[in-house]
Parts: C-alpha cells; structure tokens; sequence
C-alpha cells in the first residue's frame, strides 16, 4: 500500500511532543479515508518512551547530529523521506520545526499549504480545512484538491490520545547524508530553559493571586498549589505593592502581559489595569467570593467559593 | 552588509473584523492596515545590527493600505531605503507564496546578505514567508527566531524550539530569517520624525510584473467563531469545584 | 557763640590718603560689579529667540481672561514690592525677607544720598563757585538719621532671622540632598558655603556699620541731637558704658570703618558673581514671569525636537535659571520627590544653571555641584536631555505645576521639563508602557487601544439617544477624553453625567467614534507631532459637527481645549463639566439638595492650579447639602494624584509612595466619609488608593455628579 499521510515527529530533544500524538491520530483517520497507510518520520534515535503503535511505517532518518537542531538539515532529511515515500499528506504543526519545514518544502514539491489548522478531514478526493486566521478572530474553511499537501497544525487543537494507541508499526531508516552535506546549515547548540529567574510571560499555566489572599502567611497555601502544578505564581499590583511578591510576578498595566493557556485567579478583582495584562489568556478561571467582581466578565470558568476552601482541595488533587 | 528587511500590511486586529459580500476574503475597505508586529521586531534586529556594525538596511515591501505610513516610520527608525513593489491589486489579499515570489524577483537583481521578516503574520494561512522565500530563492532559512549574531561572513541564529528550549545554529549567508523577537523592543519612531521623512526622503518603487499560479487552499468561506458567553460558574463543594477545574486543565495538558 | 550745625563729616576720621584708596577701591568694585552684571546680560541676550518673544510681553489674543494673570508692569512692581510671593506659602520666612528687603534698600538709598551730596553735589559746587555745598545738615539731617537707623533695625532683624534659620532650621527645603542620586556620588559642600557667605557677609555688613556708628558719637561725645540718630546714640552709650571712651572709640571706628567699607565694596563687586545675584535676577524674573507658559507650551525650538544644548534656552530660560535661591520650596511639594522618585525641581534647576553658566563662561561662586567624575551638571558635552538631567528624572514629573505655583522667583519649570522630554522621545527613550501607549494614540486615537468604534460603548444601557453633533445641533458638545469612554468603571460616572444632563434638558452630543485623544498630556509627555496630528483629527470632527460650546470630562482635556486649541482655530468656549452642573443649580434649573454628607474635595491640577477652577466644583458641593471639609493641600496647593504628564502610562514601580497614597492619607485624617473627584484620572487613582491604604469601607471616592444625581434625581440612579 503507498504512504497517504506522512507525519513530521517534531522531537528535537526530549519526548515527543504532544502535537506528534495529535497529529497521528488525525493522520490515522485521514490514511484510512484516502486508503493509504499511514507513516511517521523521527530523526536520528528512537524515542524510547514513544511506540508510535498507531502508524503503519516508522522512518527514522540516520546520520543527523542529535544534539542540536539546524533548519537546513531537517529540511534535508525530511525532504529525502518525502522525495522517498512520495505521500498524499505532509502533517507537522505550526510550531517552530513545523514552520521552518512546511513553508519550504511545500514550495519545494509545488505543493499546496494550509497553516494554523485546527480541523483537517478528507472528504471524497478533498482534504478540507479550517484555520484560525486574524489572531482567531475568524475561521477559515478551505479545501485542498492537489497533492501532495502540507498541512500545518495548531497544537492542541485535536484529541492527542487517540494518536498514543498501542502497536508495532515496521521501522525502516533512511540515510540522508548526501543531502545533509549539501545542506547550508549547522546545529551548534541546544540551550535548556533557563529555570532561574521567573518569567511569568512564558508560562502555559499561571496561578494568579489577588489581595483577596489577605496576608503574606496566607500566600504560602497557594505557593503550594503552584509548586504542585509547576506553575509560576503571579499576582496583582496590591500583592506586589506590599511587598508580599518582588515585582516580576506583577500582572497588568504596569507589570507583564501575559497570556497563558490558562490563567487561574484567586482573590483578583478584575480592574481594567489588571485585565489589560492577562484577558487575552486562552482560559481563565476565576475564584472570587463577590459574584458581581468584574472578572467574571472576563473568565471562562468562575467559581464564588472562598479561596481558602478551593485552593486546599486543588492542591490535594493536584499534588496527591 | 545589505541586510532587506520584508515588511507587511495587515489588518488590523483591534478592530471588528467583517467578511465580505461572497464570505472569503475579510471587507477590506472597512478595516485599517497597520503593519505586522513581528515584522517590526525585523526591522528592529536589523537596526539594531546596523547600529553595531556597518551594516545597510532596506525595507522592502508590497503596495498595500497605509503601507507608505510604514515604510516612512522605518526610515524615520534609520532604515537606509525603502523600496515599493506595484504590480498587484494591491486592496486585495495577496497570498503568502505570491508575496514570495514578488520579494523574490525584487531580490534578484539585489545584491543582499540578509532577509529579514517576520516569523507570521495572522493572515498566513498558505504558511510564513521565511520559509517559502528561502525556498523560492534556494538559500537557508530559519523561523522562530529570537537571537541574530553576524560575525564576519557567518551567522549564527537562535531559535526558539518550544518549552523554553533554544536551539542554536549556524547558516551560510545570504539567508532568510522569520523573526521571533528582537534583542530589544522595536524602538519608536516619534511622529515628527516621521514626518520628517515624508519630507526628505523617498520610497523607491518598482513594478514586479509575475503571473503566480502555485497550488493553494481554496477559501470556502471565512466566518467568526462561536462566541462563549461570559464565565461559566462552577458550582458544589469545594471538591467538587477542584475537581472540575483540575478536569480543565488535565484537557489542556497542563497538569 | 559757635553755631551747632547738626551734621558729620564724612570721611572724618580717614585721611586724605585713605580717601583716595577708598575711592580708587571703589571704581574698582563698580567696575567689576558693572562687568559682571553686563556679561550676565550679555549671555541672557544670546540666548534663542524664540518666535513672538519680546522680554515685557503684552497680552495675547489667546488668552482666557478669566484664567489669565499676565504680569503688567505695575503688577509685576506690586508683587516684588510686597515679597508676596515668598509671603504666600511661608509667612515667617516672607516676612523676615521683606523686612531685610526694605532695611537694605533703605540702607541703599541712605548711602545713594550720602553720595549724592558729597560725591555730586560737593564736588560740583565746589568746581563751579569755589563753595563746597551740602544739604546733608540740620534738621535733614536729624530725619535722615532717624529713618535710615529704622532701615537699618529691619535689616538687622530680617537679617539675623534668615541667618539663623540658615544655621538651624532642620527644615527638608533646606536639606541640599539631591532627589536623583548619581552612582558616583556628588558634593554640594561649596553650595553650602555660599549660602553662609552670603548671609553671614550681610551680616557683618549690618553689624559693622551700627558699630561705626555708635562708635562714632561715642567718639564726638554724644552731640545732643545726634539721639535723632537713635539706634547709633543707644550703641554708643553701650560701648560707653562698657568703658569705652571717645579716644578708644575713634582708635577702634579708624580701623572698623574700613572692616565696614571693605566688607560692603566687596559684596556689591560680589552680587553678579554668586548667589546674591538673585537679587537682581529674581525680581527681573518675576517680572517676566507668565504662568501661561505652562497652560500653554511653548513650541518646541525651530531646528531640534526638543532643548538637547544650553543653546537651546531662551533668555528668559537663562534669567529664570539664575534666579533660583535654592528656597527649596519647589523641592518640598514636588509629588514626584516626595514619593520618592529622582526628580526635584530644584536639583533640576540647579543642574541646568550649573551647566549653562559654566558652559557661558558666567559660574556662580559657590555655586557648583562637585563629582569624582565629570556626569550630571558637570558633562559639559552631554545632551542635556538624558545626561546632564537624566531620563528617570524627566520622566518622574506629573507635570502638577506645583513647582511653578510655589516658586517665589516665578521660574517656570515645566515648559522647561517638557522641552527636555521632547529630546527624549524623539530618541525613543522612554518606558516601553509609554511607547505602546503613544503607539495606541497614534493608530487607535486613543491610550486604551481599543478600536475608535468602541468610543461611544458606554452609551449602551441608557434608556435615551445620545445625539450625535455631527448631524444634529447641540448646544454643548460633550468631550469625554480616554478615560471617561473606555474605562469600564468610569462608564457608569459617563452614564450618570449623561442622565443628569438628559434629565435637565441640556441640549448635548457627542462626537461618537471620531472623537481622539485630545493630547495634553501626549504633549506634555513630549510627543509634540503626535498632539499635532491628534489635534488636526479632532479639529477635522469639530468642523463637522454643530454646537455653540464644549464641555469637557476630563480636566486634562478641559486644559488643552481651552488653552491650546484655539491657537489651532478652536473658536468655541470650553467648560469643565463641574461648572456645568454649577449652572445648573445656581440658574434654578436644579433644587438644592440635602445629602448631609461629610466630604472633603480633591482639587485636580489641571482644573485648579492650571485653570483656576476651585469655586465651582465647591459651589456644587456645598448646594448639594454636603460638608465640605477642606484638605490641608487644597485650592492652588493642592497635592497631585500621580497621574498627569503621561505618567499614568508609565510603570510607578519606581517610588516609595504612590502620591495618590500619600493623598489618600492625608484625607484619612479628616472626619469625612467621601473624598469627591472632578477628573476620571482621579478616580481611578483614588479608587485605586483607598484600597492600598485599606480604608475603602471608611472613605468612599465619589464623583461629583455622582453626588449631584443622588441629591437631585427623584430615582437614586446610582448608590453611592
Ligand atoms: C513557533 C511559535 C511559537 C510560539 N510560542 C508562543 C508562546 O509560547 N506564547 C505565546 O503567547 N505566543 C506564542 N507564539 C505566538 C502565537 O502564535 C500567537 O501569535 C500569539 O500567542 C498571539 O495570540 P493571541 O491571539 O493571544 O494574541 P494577539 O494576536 O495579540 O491578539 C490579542 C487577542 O486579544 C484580544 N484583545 C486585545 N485587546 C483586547 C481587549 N482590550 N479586550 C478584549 N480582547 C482584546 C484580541 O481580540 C485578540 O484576540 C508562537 C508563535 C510561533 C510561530
Ligand atoms: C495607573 C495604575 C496602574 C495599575 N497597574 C496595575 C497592574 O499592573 N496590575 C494590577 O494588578 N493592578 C494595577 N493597578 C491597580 C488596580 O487598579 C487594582 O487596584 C488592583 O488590580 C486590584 O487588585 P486585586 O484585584 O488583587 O484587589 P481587590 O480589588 O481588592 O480585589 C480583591 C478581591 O478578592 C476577593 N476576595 C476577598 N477574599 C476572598 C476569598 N477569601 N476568596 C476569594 N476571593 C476573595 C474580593 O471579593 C475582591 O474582589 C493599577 C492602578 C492604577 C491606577
Ligand atoms: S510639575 Fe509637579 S511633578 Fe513636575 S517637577 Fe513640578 S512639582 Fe514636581
Ligand atoms: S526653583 Fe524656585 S521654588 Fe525651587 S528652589 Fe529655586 S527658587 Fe525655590
């Protein structure tokens, strides 16, 4: 059976990120519409901890340095398994890997590209997909007639269990020397995050507290929520101004923007200086005893339980 | 050092957005252009490498609403030219392989070392033109850049990889980069100055003359997502409420 | 019998030599006195010129005569004459000063006499009949005494006050410490000095010449009618009665009458070289002084975007600067020194006079700042803008003009601070919150940047149109300003205004999306085209409405409409919307009410201070049934809440004490339950305030018309 759908396993170091997982679950539903098998391609080693049991092929691209990540070699490498296994659909996601890669390559093979997709299925000979495009102010819905095809994913925008199941799929390794000696390009490095300093604005998930906390003694109960969900603490301007946080953690006008996958505020009241720095987190979920608190406006997820009972039971959860 | 920086309109996205009459394109004469914000972290990292080094700085970019404000600011910021692409509708939406294919027979009687842009732009919905440009003229590309260092005739970038891993590279010149972020924040440009440069100096331009057919996405039709109301209250006990939320954020990944 | 002519003779005791020194020594020390005066007037006069200036200005077209207080001639004259303006906030330090101003010009004119007969009209009837004339005799004479020895008590007695509040006084105006500390470190030891050579040279002055003079009738042994010369006759009886007879009195007034004159002909050769300058420089500035300068900014000079080089400053700039007597009274009422940030006027007087002079070749003795390294006042090369005062500095100002209120020089230091700022921004350095702010402004009209169409939001949820100006006649058009349209807490106050104005069948309307920031503080951040091109834009949207007058929200608004914009063509009265609701109760339109509340009254600087607006609000309040307890800063001293000057888009990270804290406290004091604004700025602030102080549950910040609609519509719209 020939390749349909390609997926691009965007491990530089590390496991496997989730959007691989998300990718090849939807990749699995789009191989069977197209009646192909479905193929995932990592470089260099294996990664143990990820069977990729739900694809049908496993390349694995030889002779790259994996301790460094280079734009030019991956696009070698990805380049001479695609020019290999000639695929209906490329799947990667607009991620830093699948940004360099999709762009290129696709002009490369002439192909046609959709970017910041969150849907992608095949209907008769069609691929259709909808991206958020304006900042996700608006959708679009678009269909592909051409392949092979690129699609580029926004992560976490499909389920990712699906792509986790169980199997054995055949490995088969490429070499693309040839190619990535001509490539113009060289990792030098990988830098790990550095975890010192705080930078709230980086962070997936915030914890967020108000003056609502009361006193210094009483932030420890929610620096505990925050250790056990590794997330940074964050406050608003009253929690810095009594010196109860250094400045760094200060949400809003005069302190960081931020914009979490999801922002949890606990005693914040919601004024506009303090919305203005995190109402363009994605979710945010708000515990304020006063039902008419502003925030609520601005929240996805609210709840008027006192802080004190909530966040105990959070960190019971969370931490046990 | 030549160093191009590609720069680009966009609407923008403070305003309402509105579709419009056949639903697959946005109403462009109801929105204002401004220019794309990464692109102005380009503009930044290469002044900012002019400043250091001797380095000049073209700003290059197609005739699109308001561009002109943009190209002035950025001469305004020290940019040393400014160059206009015609040849295209240019109150229409110009897709990303094209904007490509137009920069590129710019480029090709330039002589450069360096293409700046930025990393995306909202409307990108054919994928970010670092990547194509690179391509379409054959020379290395990186995106998601956030750290420029030139050295001579080597260049060395930093790309941010995700999780707050960077990944560190080094790319033969010319190259194309989609900046991330700048070292510093893009510096202003006060209104006089701008003003200024309306005054005392020109943007050049010139016509792209290109018939574009690549293989792309076809618009069916655009249209603004299901609005979510205001917060959803969660009720019940304290256990209940945790548990709820721990949900939420076990569907995000975050715990 | 010999006739007793009550007269002395000059020069008694000196001979003919000595006379000759004396008055070789005196040409010298007029001819230095002379050089120096000149050479400072000389280098005032080079200064830029800017456009219209003329050193005694007339009145302008421009101004609002119910706001302005250009100096005339004689008022000018008034003001100096009665030290008023060193009376007004500190009446025993005015007072010592206006009783050592008059004693020394009485001083003065005794000696100008004294000259005038012997010198003038000796001399010349002397050459001319061979008669040495005088009228320096009989009962001239006996008065002459007796009123100059009054001007020399006064002196003495302002004198040894001053003094002695300069050696004593632990007052903070007195601590020369700096607001903005340079890493280096810095020295002002030889200010110091100065201060003590001036104050101690006057001293002695006074001093030794009651000593000659006591000394003097001890040594003729006590004429009778030289008791008329009472303060001398009672000095020479002390030293009589401490057994000093008339020889040892002549032996010892031979030799104090030089320690006497010499010390006199130095200070007069030293006043146009260090600090006793001011004493000609100070009166000249308050003559020239125009607080219109401050409502309305002058242009920013015609080659630069702002001051970068002392060439920069304008003659009046220069004379300004060498009029400060470090009073320190600006340095006092500074809210930006007294939060704790890097800026004093007075250091920033100070710094720019120490640059300038040097740089003009005209240092002040004494007068000079010292560093290990040549920054601040001594970066003789550096822009004056980011070096020499450095950016935090410039930044830290609200612009609240309380500086230029106190000043008893009349120095204008805000136009100056926003010259400088003007060299900052166009060199983009400046807090990344400002520069988004700007950039806001600039693409979105306004700081919030939220799209324009969003403008007229807060209209939704009242049960009446708002009609719109630009296709329908109003008589007032409503101008909101940034904050009273997009902060959602202010919304409401817009609401509440606008059902007051509904319901008193005001004819008003707004100018919906196409109203812009109005740019005074965008202005006064420094970011001159950007209040150009937002001035051009909401000029645009004027011209396409109809109405007879504004009124205004916000005070800052309220400043550069009328104060600004008619030199752009706006030719429409403008008011704040506390004189509206004035109107309204005091031409009938609206019962008094009776809300029996206890409430003190912020007055916002750009209504007060700047536009002279303290009655009407008050006015309201009182009509309202409210009692009003006055703040100890209140009406032209009151404090600022931090906001202005653009500071309201920077990170206040940087201070001890938000002033709005400071404010806050201080009305915490009071026994009042509300603590009433006239500004959306303010109420942010303040609301903002009450909670970090942690008494929002004891004092309530309400808005005015807040009050006005509970008191006055039958339905409490709003429960304050
Ligand atoms: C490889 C890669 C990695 C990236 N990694 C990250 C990352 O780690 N973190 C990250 O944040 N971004 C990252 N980005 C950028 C990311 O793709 C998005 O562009 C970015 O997050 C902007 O998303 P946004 O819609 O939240 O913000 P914006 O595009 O700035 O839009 C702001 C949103 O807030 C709304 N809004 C604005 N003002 C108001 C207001 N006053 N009231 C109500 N709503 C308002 C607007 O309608 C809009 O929806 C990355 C991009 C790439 C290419
Ligand atoms: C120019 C300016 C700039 C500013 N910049 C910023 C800024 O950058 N960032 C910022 O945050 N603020 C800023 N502010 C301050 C801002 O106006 C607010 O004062 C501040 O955000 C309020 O913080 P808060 O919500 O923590 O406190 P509050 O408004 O006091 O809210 C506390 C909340 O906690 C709730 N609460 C109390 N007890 C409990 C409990 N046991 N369980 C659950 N909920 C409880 C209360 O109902 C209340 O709603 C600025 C203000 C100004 C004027
Ligand atoms: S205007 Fe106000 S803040 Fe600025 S220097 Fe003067 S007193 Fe200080
Ligand atoms: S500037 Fe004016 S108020 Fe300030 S110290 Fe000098 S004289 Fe005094």
């Amino acid at each position: 059976m020939a390749i349909a759908v390609l997926v691009v396993g965007e491990r530089v170091a590390g496991e496997s990120p989730d959007v691989t997982f998300e990718l090849l679950g939807r990749g699995r539903e789009l191989a069977d519409a197209l009646s192909g098998e479905l193929a995932v391609v990592v470089v260099n080693d294996l990664d143990e901890g990820a069977q990729f049991g739900i694809a049908d092929v496993l390349y694995v691209v030889d002779g790259m340095d994996s301790a460094s990540y280079s734009a030019p070699q991956w696009e070698a490498a990805i380049g001479a398994v695609i020019q290999r296994v000639s695929p209906q659909v490329v799947l990667v996601s607009t991620g830093t890997v699948g940004i360099d890669l999709a762009g290129a390559l696709a002009t490369k093979f002439n192909a046609p590209l959709a970017s910041y997709v969150i849907d992608v299925t095949a209907q008769g000979d069609k691929l259709v997909v909808t991206s958020q495009l304006y900042g996700g102010k608006l959708l679009s819905e678009g269909e592909i007639d051409a392949f092979p095809a690129f699609v580029s994913v926004l992560p976490g925008s499909l389920p990712v269990e699906k792509g986790r199941a169980q199997g054995s799929p055949r490995v088969e390794h490429i070499d693309a020397g040839d190619q990535l000696r001509l490539s113009k390009g060289r990792g030098t490095e990988l830098r790990e995050p550095d975890t010192s300093g705080v930078d709230i604005t980086s962070a997936a998930l915030l914890v967020s507290v108000g003056r609502g906390i009361g006193s210094k003694e009483n932030l420890e109960l929610v620096a505990e929520l925050a250790e056990a969900m590794k997330a940074p603490l964050s406050a608003s301007r009253p929690v810095i101004d009594q010196g109860w946080l250094p400045k760094p953690h200060q949400v809003g006008k005069s302190g960081k923007k931020v914009k979490p996958t999801v922002y949890l505020a606990f005693g914040i009241s919601g004024a506009p200086e303090h919305l203005e720095g995190m109402r363009s987190a994605e979710t945010i979920i708000a515990c304020n005893t006063d039902p008419s608190a502003p925030i609520f406006e601005v929240a996805h997820y609210g709840t008027t339980l006192d802080l004190f009972d909530l966040v105990p039971e959070l960190t019971d959860i969370v931490g046990g | 050092m030549h160093i191009v920086v590609a720069m680009r309109q966009l609407a923008d996205l403070v305003e309402e957005l509105e579709v419009n009459g056949d639903g697959t394109d946005i109403d462009r004469d109801f929105v204002k252009f401004v220019s794309n914000e990464w692109d102005e972290a380009a503009l930044e990292e290469a002044l900012t490498i002019k400043d250091e080094s001797a380095a000049s700085v073209t700003v290059v970019a197609l005739d699109e609403p308001d561009v002109d404000q943009t190209l002035y600011a950025a001469l305004a910021k020290g940019a040393d030219r400014a160059v206009k692409l015609t040849g295209h509708d240019p109150s229409a939406w110009v897709r990303t392989r094209e904007r490509a294919q137009r920069i590129a027979s710019f480029l090709a009687h330039e002589e450069f070392d360096l293409v700046l842009t930025g990393v995306q732009a909202a409307d990108d919905l054919d994928g970010q033109l670092a990547g194509i440009l690179g391509s379409t003229l054959d020379i290395p590309h990186a995106a998601v850049v956030v750290g420029v260092e030139l050295t001579g005739s080597s260049l060395r970038v930093a790309q941010e990889l995700g999780g707050g891993l960077v990944g560190v590279s080094e790319l033969e010149l010319p190259a194309v980069l989609g900046v991330q972020a700048a070292r510093q924040a893009p510096r202003y440009a006060s209104i006089t100055r701008i003003r200024q440069a309306m005054q005392t100096q020109k943007i050049e331009e010139q016509e792209v003359s290109l018939e574009v057919t690549t293989p792309q996405v076809t618009v069916r039709r655009l249209y603004p997502p299901e609005k979510q109301g205001g917060a959803t209250m969660l009720t019940g006990s304290a256990k209940d409420v945790a548990t709820e939320i721990v949900n939420i954020l076990r569907s995000k990944g975050l715990v | 019998m010999l006739a007793i002519i009550e007269t002395r003779k000059i020069f008694a005791g000196e001979t003919e030599v000595a006379k000759i020194v004396f008055y070789v020594l005196a040409l010298i020390v007029l001819v230095i006195f002379f050089v120096g005066v000149i050479r400072r007037l000389v280098v005032y006069n080079r200064g830029r010129r800017a456009p219209n200036f003329a050193w005694l200005r007339r009145r302008d077209p421009r101004d609002v005569p119910e706001v302005s207080e250009r100096p005339t001639v004689p008022s000018s004259l008034v003001t100096i004459a009665t030290n008023q303006t060193i009376i007004k906030t500190k009446h025993k330090v005015g007072v010592s000063h206006w009783l050592l101003f008059w004693g020394f010009i009485g001083l003065f004119l005794a000696t100008s006499i004294l000259s005038l007969d012997y010198d003038v009209l000796g001399n010349a009837s002397r050459i001319i009949t061979g008669h040495t004339y005088s009228f320096f005799q009989g009962p001239f004479y006996l008065a002459y005494n007796a009123v100059f020895d009054f001007a020399g008590l006064l002196a003495l007695v302002g004198t040894v006050l001053l003094a002695s509040r300069r050696w004593f006084s632990k007052e903070p105006q007195l601590d020369y410490t700096r607001a903005q500390k340079p890493e280096s470190g810095y020295s002002r030891a030889r200010i110091v000095i100065g201060d003590h050579v001036f104050v101690s040279g006057l001293l002695l002055i006074l001093v030794t010449g009651l000593l000659i003079q006591g000394l003097r009738i001890d040594g003729e042994h006590f004429p009778s009618f030289e008791q008329w010369t009472w303060l001398g006759y009672l000095i020479g009886k002390g030293f009589a009665g401490l057994g000093v007879g008339a020889a040892a009195a002549r032996a010892v007034h031979a030799w104090l009458w030089w320690v006497h004159v010499g010390l006199a002909l130095a200070f007069v050769a030293y006043i146009p070289w260090s600090k006793a300058w001011h004493m000609l420089a100070s009166p000249a500035n308050l003559a020239v002084r125009d607080f219109s300068n401050v409502r309305r900014l002058p242009q920013p000079p015609a080659d630069n975007a702002g001051y970068r080089s002392v060439d920069d400053l304008t003659p009046k700039e220069l004379l300004g600067l060498d009029s400060c007597t470090k009073c320190g009274r600006c340095h006092v009422v500074c809210p930006a020194r007294t939060g704790g940030a890097p800026l004093s006027p007075r250091d920033l007087i100070l710094d720019l006079r120490q640059l300038a002079d040097h740089k003009h070749g005209i240092p002040l003795l004494f007068d000079t700042e010292t560093r290990p390294s040549p920054t601040g006042p001594m970066n003789e090369d550096g822009c004056l803008a980011g070096e020499v005062v450095v950016g935090e500095t410039l930044w830290s100002c609200t612009t609240c003009m309380a500086c230029v209120e106190i000043c008893p020089v009349g120095i204008e230091h805000v136009p100056l601070i926003v010259q400088l700022r003007r060299t900052l921004v166009d060199q983009g350095a400046m807090d990344p919150t400002l520069q988004s702010a700007l950039q806001n402004i600039a693409t979105q009209g306004n700081s919030f940047g939220k799209s324009s169409r969003m403008r007229a939001r807060w209209t939704k949820g009242l049960d009446f149109p708002i009609v719109d100006a630009r296709t329908q006649h109003v008589e007032y058009l409503w101008f909101l300003g940034d904050f009273a349209s997009f902060d959602e807490r202010l919304m409401d106050i817009s609401r509440t205004l606008a059902t007051v104005l509904h319901a008193n069948g005001i004819s008003f309307g707004i100018l919906f999306e196409e109203e812009r920031n109005a740019g005074n503080d965008v202005r006064r951040v420094g970011e001159e085209g950007l209040f150009e091109m937002l001035v051009e834009q909401n000029m645009n949207a004027f011209a396409k409405a109809s109405f007879d007058k504004i009124f205004t929200t916000d005070p800052h608004s309220f400043n550069t409409l009328r104060n600004e914009y008619p030199a752009f063509g706006l030719d429409r009265p403008v008011l704040h919307y506390s004189e509206l609701l004035a109107k309204l109760l005091f031409t009938g339109k609206v019962a008094p009410g009776n809300l029996m509340r206890k409430v003190t009254y912020h007055d916002p600087c750009y209504l007060g201070r700047y536009n002279r607006i303290f009655e009407a609000p008050r006015a309201v309040i009182s009509a309202l049934g409210c009692d009003l307890v006055e703040m100890p800063r209140h009406g032209v001293n009151s404090f600022c809440c931090g906001a202005g000057g653009g500071r309201i888009w920077m990170d206040d990270s940087v201070l001890d004490e938000r002033p709005s804290v400071n404010r806050i406290k201080e009305a915490s004091t009071l026994d009042v339950d509300y603590f009433v604004v006239a500004c959306p700025k303010d109420y942010a602030m303040f609301s903002d305030a009450v909670k970090t102080v942690g008494i929002e549950d004891k004092l309530k910040v309400v808005d005015i018309v807040e009050l006005f609609a509970e008191a006055t519509l039958s339905s409490a719209l709003v429960d304050v």
